[in-house]
């Protein structure tokens, strides 16, 4: 794991789970897979507490352990798991736009808990759907369980590996842990529930309740003691089904706006018949964009969709556009013609892009310097001279795809810190804006004048609201940033994903 | 070596106009120093994207932020210091659920031990047996004991650890000895943390701790 993924995952997990859980997902991060007392000491934490922070770290997915040779466990940790954080608003507003509110509920109760069992969702989604309906309506549970099921249908979410049934007669000492197992055909296996009932509303008392000094004995949330239909059958959400999803949009956007170039220079009269359908399919086929092949003709032909390529192309949009947007247009055009030559060069390159020698060996000099483009010697005598060596500037698209991708994990870096950065400067204001704000609610709830509010509302200057102000959209400035930091980082990640594979 | 010119004359190894400078030309400065923090750039950077579902997810990431800072997987660190004690906000601590993972599905040593002097309170069965997690029915009693025995149980944790270092075998030894009564704890943030300022770890590990010691807790240190 490189510093700058690992710094990443130091700032989410610590903005997600606190300092404890930091520390020790960090040092697994670094360090690889080890056991618990190990970690202990290395960490100079007390056992208590990596204990707890284990815990937290394997319920969320985020560290797997591992049975070794005389009982040891180890844990390991999985950066590029943690990672997937920076997504979460996607996955919800994705599950949204497929399965509305009530699918949006459920996997962001999923991914909040880590892991779930239905029955537990679906109460959870049923009172929290409830809450925001009008009054005397409530969410039926048998509603929530049928979005579940589609959701399991279409895999979104999956069953997580599960305790084996033994036969008790197994004699011996139980092992030190539990060896989970995965069966595919069982992986979106609906349990068969018959949950009955509607989600409730929180009731007043409670939250009047919520603003007592608390007890030394915490008041338990639940007081069902009911058995659990489907004990110990967990869910969790399927991250790689939501990746497939994205990759499909992604793609399907970028032929989209293909087909818009190619929709102007066909003939007026929009009615898809077979013939225009053909035509459209080989121009897609011919396109250099290379999405659709064509293989056979069996059945008028079958056209395929070059998954790698596909990939391909959008990773080197991707790194035409950061080559436009830092260095300006000309260098853009030098860069393209590069990729779409291969090797060529330092005079080819002047002649080719029509850019005096100086501008174009500066530019080049640049692309260069930050490994967007790179150098292939080509040795004219077996001494390598270099007087008689040919220099061919050329792009790798895979390790250019890999510098930006690692570009990308600082930039996001950069964002949180800053932003933690700016909430901290204004920790003072936020707070005191917080207090006037819980003052003002409370008033309003005991019935309070509006002369009064107007009163305390000043408590909080001009000047000081304007502060607020600057704060808050700068912060929603960076949040929005790191957002779409990720889209790129997807479409990277999918395409050296891919590559690899290929190998 | 061939083409070495003459004795400490300046000469290149290679054809200085191959890489672009032509003879005799000025050559660009030595960097003496790393790149600025924040160089400047030449171009302004694109506008972010700006559509409802940007906006959506936006409004998400921030209540998400919110909300797991709310959620008992957010593990408080104990020794927060506030510059200034603030008497509201004793009365606006948010209030945690507790949340006690299924212990069936984690390795046994992650169960949180407890030094049984007093005998068990109730026989559990063992981890990896059935039951959800039960609350005890005597629950009262059993977190006053809790509460008494706290600061034992951390310090014995950490005298294990001294003791045995990172020896595998003894760790399966330690399972055992203490296995037979293992309780389920819950994991209670609420109430480790009093609201005092008393260090955790303050007892001194006695062997008649908790049977005859008045001086708990409880009481102010000078």
């Amino acid at each position: 794991m490189t510093q700058a993924e690992i710094k990443l995952c130091s700032l989410l997990l610590q903005e997600h789970f606190g300092e404890i859980v930091e520390k020790i997902g960090v040092h697994l991060i670094r360090t690889g897979s080890q056991p618990l007392r190990v970690i202990a000491h290395d960490t100079g934490t007390s056992l208590d507490q990596v204990k707890k922070a284990l815990c937290v770290l394997i319920q969320h997915n985020l560290v797997i352990y591992q049975v070794h040779k005389r009982g040891v466990v180890e844990y390991e940790a999985q950066c590029s798991r943690v990672l997937r954080m920076l997504r979460y608003p996607r996955y919800i507003y994705t599950a949204k736009t497929l399965y509305s509110d009530t699918g949006e509920l459920i996997v962001e109760e999923l991914l909040l808990n880590g892991k779930m069992t239905m029955s537990a969702v679906v109460k959870k989604v049923a009172d929290r759907l409830t809450e925001t309906m009008e009054d005397g309506k409530t969410m039926d549970y048998s509603e929530v369980s049928n979005t579940f099921v589609r959701l399991a249908d279409t895999h979104f979410v999956q069953r997580c590996p599960w305790v084996p049934v033994t036969e008790n007669s197994d004699p011996g000492p139980p092992p030190p842990a539990p060896i989970l197992v995965i069966s595919e055909k069982d992986m979106y296996l609906v349990p068969k529930l018959s949950l009955i009932g509607k989600g409730k509303r929180r009731r007043s008392s409670d939250e009047d309740a919520a603003g007592e000094p608390k007890a030394k004995r915490p008041k338990h949330g639940t007081d069902n003691k009911e058995p659990i239909p489907d004990d110990g059958i967990y869910w969790q959400a399927n991250l790689d089904r939501f990746h497939q999803h994205f990759r499909d949009q992604a793609i399907v956007s970028a032929v989209a706006n293909r087909m818009d170039q190619i929709f102007r220079s066909l003939p007026v009269g929009y009615n898809i018949s077979k013939q225009v359908l053909d035509q459209y399919l080989t121009l897609l086929a011919d396109d250099p964009l290379e999405f659709v092949g064509k293989s056979g003709d069996s059945g008028g032909g079958m056209y395929v969709i070059n998954l790698h390529k596909a990939l391909g192309s959008l990773a080197t949009a991707t790194l035409e556009s950061v080559v436009q947007e830092r260095f300006g247009s000309r260098c853009a055009r030098i860069f393209r013609l590069v990729l779409q030559k291969k090797h060529l060069e330092q005079k080819q390159v002047e002649d080719f892009a029509m850019i005096p020698a100086k501008e174009a060996k500066d530019m080049l000099y640049k692309m260069l310097s930050e490994n967007f483009i790179s150098l292939q010697e080509i040795p004219k005598t077996p001494d390598h001279a270099p007087s008689r060596t040919f220099y061919l500037y050329t792009v790798n698209i895979l390790s250019a795809a890999r510098m930006l991708l690692h570009r990308c994990y600082k930039s996001i870096a950069n964002l949180i810190e800053r932003r933690q950065f700016e909430t901290k400067e204004n920790k003072r204001l936020l707070e005191k804006s917080q207090r006037v704000e819980a003052i003002i609610a409370s008033m309003q709830a005991t019935g309070a004048e509006d002369a009064q509010l107007q009163e305390i509302e000043e408590m909080i200057t001009a000047p000081e609201r304007q502060q607020l102000e600057t704060l808050k959209r700068n912060v929603n400035k960076l949040d929005a940033s790191e957002i779409q930091v990720d889209e790129t980082i997807f479409l990277l990640e999918s395409y050296i994903e891919s590559t690899m594979k290929r190998q | 070596m061939a083409g070495n010119k003459g004795r400490g004359r300046a000469a290149y190894t290679f054809n200085i106009e191959a890489v672009g400078f032509g003879r005799g030309e000025k050559l660009p400065d030595v960097v003496l120093k790393p790149p600025p923090l924040f160089p400047d750039t030449d171009y302004k950077p694109v506008p972010l994207k700006a559509g409802e579902g940007e906006e959506y997810m936006l409004a998400l990431k921030q209540e998400l932020r919110e909300t797991m800072k709310r959620m008992p997987y957010y593990l408080e660190t104990p020794e927060e210091k506030q510059d200034i004690e603030r008497y509201s906000k004793r009365y606006m601590k948010v209030y945690k659920e507790e949340w006690i993972p299924d212990w069936r599905r984690l390795p046994r040593e992650m169960m949180p031990r407890k030094k049984c002097k007093k005998g068990p309170k109730s026989q559990k069965a063992k981890a990896t047996g059935k039951g959800a997690s039960l609350t005890n029915t005597a629950d009262v009693l059993k977190k006053i004991e809790e509460l008494e025995k706290r600061g034992d149980g951390e310090k014995s944790d950490e005298e294990n650890e001294e003791k045995e270092g990172s020896k595998e075998k003894n760790k399966e030894g330690d399972d055992d000895e203490d296995d037979d009564a293992a309780e389920q704890e819950e994991y209670d943030e609420e109430e480790q943390e009093e609201e005092n300022d008393y260090i955790n770890s303050y007892f001194e590990d006695g062997d008649d701790f908790g049977a005859d010691s008045d001086d708990n807790m409880d009481e102010a240190t000078y």
